[in-house]
């Protein structure tokens, strides 16, 4: 392939990803709203649009059109930088999430990938472990305390549970023997989810448990508890910077449902059947659903349970969790030991 | 491609390393340290070490500088006075330096004269499979050996945080006024076993505060 060809390519599906990711991301907010609503016995969004379906396009324009307020006391170079570094981690995570096999346009063929490299994995852990920074250098930056808080609590919560994270991911890469999500999902395929086929759902428990704190989600949204804490650290931030951590919050959502879905749900994995183009549209359709499923439970879990307190949020990270990735990691590699 | 990718980053690089020593701001110097770490893992990117580059950014650039940056936040450091330095250093330093690199330079040069192994840029032989391999065969030793050091270090860490929270049992209450004058008695002192008893009789007074 010609090296013009290779850069094409790269570019339109680039393109086309940031987009879908970013439509995603407005329409999981209704959806959030309009599902939070309907469990606690309310309407939602109704007004723009049939069924408030234009809302995020109404709260994009809102953003956009505000006036971008600088507070006098911030550090002014940290302050503007961090918003952007935790949208462009955020964003970057997609490029290594492999969605389906691949098409075949003309003569080449093209996998349903931005890129394939064989540390996948280790590249997303990496930039979630970076990704700390856009939070604390915006607390700090902002040179108020309650940002200060929010943005300590944030960056500890996220430390702490990116080990069990990582670790709960080890029992699945000792089955799958690569750090390739492609290969980890080609080794689960024919219905041998890593969830049930090598009895990883312990494993399974603690990345979900893990993956709501990392994205400081409810039960663990302790940093933008907003009746102790304003807003935690996006407290002095206003239009556009204040939807980049917004966006940059619900894209690194989607990275923890796809990742989920890659890892234990056999990514892809599903019936397959009819025409040729059935065939290559049913496993991103079945990759899609699996992801969607994810947030749904995301944000049913936001209708349903009360935040933590601190202390419970660090006992149950260190105590609970961390203790329980490492016991799956033990008897998942005395089982495969054993019967390998 | 890739020797302009290496020249690219081994500028910021060097740069970065640069900024770590003239910002003025320890915040600023904290963050140039983390473009360092970046860069130093593409760099080892394009030497085709895979899992270095990842493991250095998630242990150097993902953990250890937040525990830089935390401590910079939570210590609330400002801006450093600027002094003019010490003239010995200038006068001692800058010829070292030369010296120094030109010793680097001229052994490195003489062994790519020499034409002796080197590894080109873009090969592969980093994969994890790889490190895993020469990790749990030929260097289990070392491998384990480091394993149970740092378990050690974290135990040592464990008891250090706790130190102050459990008192040992035969520790006697002492009364203000003993205390002041074992300070006083090792303050007389002004060695090295003065400064001894006054940590110790400081610790002491510590440790009532806390058993009460």
């Amino acid at each position: 392939m010609p090296l013009s060809q290779y850069i094409l390519i790269a570019v339109v599906k680039i393109a086309i990803a940031l987009f879908v990711l970013l439509t995603a991301c407005a329409y999981v907010v209704l959806a959030e709203r309009k599902l939070i609503a309907r469990m606690q016995n309310r309407w939602g969004p109704t007004r723009v649009g049939p069924f408030g379906f234009l809302q995020p396009l109404a709260d994009g324009l809102k953003f956009i059109l505000k006036e971008d307020l600088i507070p006098s006391h911030v550090y002014k170079p940290l302050y503007i930088a961090a918003p952007m570094l935790s949208l462009t981690l955020a964003l970057t995570a997609i490029a290594v999430i492999p969605i389906g096999q691949s098409v075949t346009i003309g003569n080449a063929n093209i996998p349903l990938q931005i890129t394939d490299v064989n540390i996948a994995l280790l590249i997303i852990l990496g930039l979630t472990s970076v990704g700390v920074y856009g939070i604390a250098l915006a607390g700090w930056a902002s040179n108020s305390k309650y940002s200060l808080l929010g943005s300590l609590r944030a960056s500890a919560q996220m430390i702490s549970y990116e080990l069990a994270l990582g670790l709960s991911l080890i029992g699945v890469l000792i089955g799958a023997g690569s750090f390739s999500l492609r290969e980890i999902v080609n080794s689960q395929a024919g219905w041998h989810w890593n969830l049930w086929y090598r009895g990883q759902f312990v494993a399974f428990f603690v990345y979900l448990m893990a993956a709501f704190a990392e994205t400081n989600r409810v039960p663990f949204d302790l940093p933008e508890a907003e009746t102790e804490l304003v807003a935690g650290y996006h407290t002095e931030y206003s239009a556009m910077k204040f939807a980049m951590f917004f966006v940059a919050e619900y894209a690194n959502m989607f990275t923890v449902a796809c990742l989920a879905t890659l890892l234990f749900l056999g990514g892809w994995d599903g019936p397959v059947f009819g025409p040729a183009w059935l065939m290559v549209v049913l496993p991103v359709l079945w990759f899609v659903l699996k992801v969607i499923l994810f947030i749904f439970v995301y944000i049913w879990i936001r209708g349903t349970l009360p935040r933590f307190r601190y202390d419970q949020l660090m006992a149950f990270g260190w105590k609970f969790l961390l203790p329980l990735a490492l016991a799956n990691i033990l008897i998942t590699s005395l089982v495969i030991g054993l019967t390998a | 491609m890739h020797l302009g990718l290496f020249i690219a980053f081994a500028v910021i690089c060097v740069a970065g390393a640069i900024s770590l020593v003239a910002q003025r701001h320890p915040i600023n110097s904290a963050l140039s340290l983390i473009v360092v770490m970046g860069s130093l893992a593409v760099l080892y990117l394009l030497l085709g070490a895979e899992f270095v580059a990842a493991i250095q950014l998630i242990v150097y650039a993902g953990a250890i500088m937040v525990l830089f940056v935390f401590v910079i936040m939570l210590l609330n450091a400002g801006a450093e006075e600027r002094t003019r330095g010490s003239r010995v250093a200038m006068a001692l330093g800058v010829p070292g330096l030369i010296v120094v690199a030109g010793v680097l330079m001229y052994t490195l040069a003489g062994h790519t004269a020499a034409g002796q192994d080197q590894l080109a840029i873009g090969a592969t032989y980093g994969p994890p499979v790889a490190i895993g391999r020469s990790l749990f065969r030929e260097f289990l030793l070392p491998f384990e050996v480091t394993s149970i050091l740092i378990l050690i270090a974290i135990m040592g860490a464990v008891l250090l945080a706790r130190y102050h929270a459990a008192p040992a049992p035969e520790t006697r209450a002492i009364d203000p006024d003993e205390a002041g004058d074992l300070l006083q008695l090792a303050g007389t002192h002004g060695s090295a076993a003065g400064a001894r008893e006054r940590r110790r009789a400081e610790h002491r007074m510590r440790e009532r505060e806390v058993t009460r």
